[in-house]
């Protein structure tokens, strides 16, 4: 399956469903920020990979997918578990992403914070994505 | 109190903003990518940078590795748990976060814990 933009989920989530996670990312990025005041950027640092989309958006899924099956007559509790883990297992590979950036910020922050902060988003983009390509490809050669 | 109303609204905004796109991709796999967008980190970092400036988000940048890691370890047991174990998704995100901070702390102990 190629990727594609499905928009319509967009209309699937309750108003609810969306200040949750707002409510949610800006608690704990404030929680970031206080940390590192206390205990330093050492410590505060771990915090800037601290999940924070994931865990409302894996419930959502799941719950989306389940909703979805169940209308359509069919038992969707099991299907709704399996998107959730399809997301988890993405995200996995975005972590490595995320690894790349915070490299790329250590390594250039103090020269050039800008490019360090933007290059870092545009290379944390690249290399989830190569990754996911590179993990279907190999998939698919062990399944065929 | 000010700087943290930023903060909220900010991390608020950019979480929202990176999970809508997660949302609206297809296939699901490619959707969980953006599960672990660097959306706390950007918002953080660039406050940081305006008020302690760029070696202090250098420091953090370094952790951040060790964090990227745990969520990985997140990441891969959230998604044992949905699919072998069958638990629902906040059972499984809960128990999971157990393992973040094991591994974000464990990491931090072998690898930072003397700077």
């Amino acid at each position: 399956m190629a990727v594609k933009l499905k928009l319509s989920t967009l209309a699937e989530g309750h108003w609810y469903e969306y200040a949750i996670r707002f409510v949610l990312g800006g608690a704990v990025t404030m929680l970031a920020g206080w940390i590192a005041t206390e205990w330093g950027p050492v410590i505060g640092g771990l915090f800037l990979a601290f999940p924070a989309i994931f865990p409302a958006s894996a419930t959502l899924v799941e719950k989306h997918e389940r909703e979805r099956k169940e209308n359509a007559g069919i038992r969707g509790a099991k299907r709704g578990r399996d998107a959730a883990a399809l997301e988890a297992a993405g995200a996995a590979l975005g972590s490595i992403g995320l690894m790349v950036f915070a490299a790329i910020v250590w390594q250039f922050a103090t020269a050039a914070p800008g490019i360090a902060l933007s290059g870092g988003a545009l290379t944390w983009l690249a290399v989830s994505v190569t990754l996911w390509v590179t993990r279907r490809h190999i998939r698919r050669a062990v399944t065929a | 109190m000010e700087q943290y109303l930023i903060r909220f609204f900010a991390g608020g905004l950019m979480v929202s903003a990176f999970a809508a796109v997660g949302d609206v991709v297809r296939p699901k796999s490619f959707a969980g990518l953006f599960g672990a967008a660097p959306s706390i980190a950007i918002a953080t970092l660039l406050i940081a940078l305006l008020k302690q400036g760029p070696s202090y988000i250098a420091i953090e940048g370094r952790s951040m590795i060790l964090g990227g890691a745990a969520l990985a370890a997140y990441s891969l047991v959230s998604c044992q748990l949905l699919k072998r174990c069958q638990f629902s998704g906040p059972i499984s995100t809960l128990l999971s976060t157990v393992v973040w901070f094991a591994s974000a702390f464990g990491l931090y102990w072998l690898f930072l814990k003397e700077t």
